[in-house]
């Protein structure tokens, strides 16, 4: 039966779809192509997630290898969640890339950005389906150097730069991981997270096992961007490809987290993690300073999509916030929040990418009066940030009222406080961007007629905007998993 | 003294690390940035390869006479990790090829004044 096989089919058809493309070297097949492998993808992740919420845990052994011995993929609700998110929003994006990628990027590089793409696509959803360590290193670097390469493909020469910082930090925190992975097994003989997770109790009070947690910690917190560890994220989001801007900032720095989770509450597990490793104190505090030095650094930005860049330093902060209450209510608003996060950037990132598309840039100038001349865009992009503040109605708003719940379950209101607060700060920025659309007249330098962006990308835009809506109304899909996911994590039954 | 001789693999790994690091951070030429990064992630290579030897053993290839053999699998894992790490080299140098096309320059202080005048 091929519904066994659907966890290897997760990654593999990508996977294939990408040599596909590059030997097509036609760019409406490579398009085609891509846009029927994620949408595949996205069935496929849809199957999963319903059956691990029927069944339970899924195991596939690759290759009929049994599982110590053998690579083992293994989708419980945690992963099939963040393969939905990723494959949602990757089709999303491919359904708006078409005329997108036509404009920013030069027509002989097309198939090779599909290419790419996929290759990026298949590693991500790689690291959310595997159950082994070792092989979550590898999908992580064929992710990561792939979208390396969808930077540099912007036709700004400071993309090219962007991708080299980019590349020294993924790099060195890869291979920090590689360490922490090295370390474990070591101690452990054993690969397979599963099988780690039974075997590193006994060996916990070790300083081997110690060091490998903190050389995972700073390589995992490097690929997500939690301050300081960020600095490779605000030029990386800025001067790439609309799309990749889009596709990235919505999907990377997610699985990421989730690898987070893995490693944290499924490998270390909470008592190691949080009791012996004082690992809620340290995220706490950075998670503070993410929200407010990402929002504050947003306030000033000139370039839109740097200033979108610097809010997502602020929203991973609220991600780290729900890890550090180690909670089922804080667990859950993490997970919620990078489900909602996905949407509101994805959806944010695609409006920006339609007024690349019309004017080539997104500075604060090319902004004024363009509630006039792009309303749909506008329109998409002013509902777009109100879910980014958390107005009630909006998925922002869902993932904050778990987030402050979890604060006060725990009785550390000042935090409940804080995250208002920060709440508050993105309000500024967004407001920034909207009063200049809608309220200063454009300059009379470029008034000539810039229309709305073409209907093939306003449609995916607002169907991610429909989808933040939606999913704010109603939440029972989101929370319904995010919390039997959290229960999961935290081993506790329901 | 037998921390220090014991376990001198570990050292030399701990050196390499720091130095391929330290390379990373110091210097202000994009290529020598890459040269350091191939130290640190040689280093890597080394703590895993090492980590499978076992005292008086041999490669891992069955042997008439022989019964100690060394952990084959961190060597497997390392041949991954070499591949991993000969990508990342050659996507970097091809990124510095083209920064030098578009700046002229791959010293890390005049690219950034060339971005911030213009």
């Amino acid at each position: 039966m091929i519904t066994q096989h659907l966890p290897v089919l997760q990654v593999i058809v990508p996977l294939l779809t990408a040599p596909l493309c590059l030997l097509a070297q036609d760019r409406r097949f490579a398009w085609g192509a891509s846009l029927a492998a994620s949408g595949t993808a996205f069935l496929i992740a849809a199957l999963l997630l319903a059956q691990t919420l029927e069944q339970g845990i899924i195991s596939y052994e690759l290759g009929g290898w049994s599982t110590p011995w053998g690579i083992e993929y293994r989708v419980d609700t945690v992963n099939a969640f963040v393969l939905l998110i990723v494959t949602a929003i990757s089709s999303a994006v491919l359904l708006f890339a078409q005329r997108s990628v036509a404009r920013e990027i030069i027509a002989t590089r097309i198939p090779v950005f599909y290419t790419v793409y996929m290759l990026c696509l298949a590693g991500l959803l790689g690291i959310a389906v595997t159950g082994d360590v070792f092989n979550l290193f590898v999908f992580m670097e064929i992710s990561a150097l792939s979208s390396y390469t969808l930077i540099a493909l912007s036709e700004q020469r400071r993309a090219l730069t962007a991708a080299y910082q980019y590349l020294f930090m993924g790099t060195i925190g890869a291979t920090f991981i590689l360490i922490g992975i090295g370390l474990l097994y070591m101690m452990t003989g054993t690969l397979n997270m599963h099988d780690l997770s039974l075997r590193l109790p006994a060996v916990t009070g070790t300083r081997t096992v110690e060091t490998a947690f903190a050389f995972l910690t700073v390589g995992i917190s490097i690929k997500i961007a939690l301050v300081p560890l960020h600095l490779w994220l605000p030029n990386a989001y800025a001067y790439a490809p609309s799309v990749v801007s889009a596709f990235i900032a919505a999907t990377a720095t997610k699985v990421a987290f989730y690898v987070l989770l893995r490693f944290m509450f499924t490998i270390f597990g909470v008592s190691f993690a949080f009791k012996t490793m004082p690992l809620n104190l340290i995220f706490m505090v950075l998670a503070l300073a993410a929200m407010f030095a990402g929002s504050m650094a947003a306030m000033f930005q000139d370039n839109i999509k740097r200033l979108l860049a610097y809010s997502s330093i602020a929203q991973i902060g609220y991600m780290i916030l729900g890890i550090s209450f180690a909670s089922v209510t804080g667990l859950t608003a993490a997970i919620l929040h990078l489900f909602n996060h996905a949407l509101m950037k994805g959806a944010l990132f695609l409006a920006l990418g339609c007024v690349v598309y019309r004017l080539g840039m997104v500075n604060m100038e090319q902004m004024r009066g363009l509630g006039r001349r792009m309303p749909w865009t506008m329109a998409a992009f002013a509902l777009g940030g109100l879910s980014l503040i958390g107005v009630p109605l909006t998925v922002g708003f869902i993932s904050k009222w778990y987030l402050v719940a979890g604060a006060l379950e725990r009785g550390w209101w000042p935090l409940a406080v804080a995250v208002l607060v920060a709440s508050l700060l993105s309000l500024v920025y967004v407001w920034r961007v909207i009063e200049a659309a809608y309220f200063q007249a454009p300059l009379p330098a470029d008034s000539d007629e810039t229309g709305e962006a073409p209907l093939s990308m306003l449609l995916p835009t607002w169907a991610l905007i429909l989808a933040n809506f939606y999913f704010g109304i109603d939440t029972s899909l989101t929370v319904g998993v995010a919390s039997s996911a959290a229960q999961q994590l935290l081993g506790v039954s329901e | 003294m037998s921390v220090l001789i014991g376990h001198y693999n570990y050292w030399i790994v701990i050196f390499l690390m720091m130095a391929g690091l330290y390379v990373v951070i110091a210097q202000g030429n994009l290529v020598k940035k890459i040269v350091g990064l191939n130290i640190f992630q040689a280093s890597v290579f080394i703590l895993f390869i090492s980590m499978g030897k076992i005292g008086g053993d041999t490669a891992p290839i069955i042997k008439q006479g022989v019964s100690l053999y060394s952990n084959p699998l961190p060597q497997v894992l390392i041949l991954t990790a070499i591949v991993v790490g000969v990508a990342t080299t050659a996507l970097a140098l091809a990124l510095v090829v083209r920064i030098n096309e578009a700046y002229r320059s791959v010293e890390e202080d005049e690219i950034h004044e060339q971005d911030q005048s213009f």
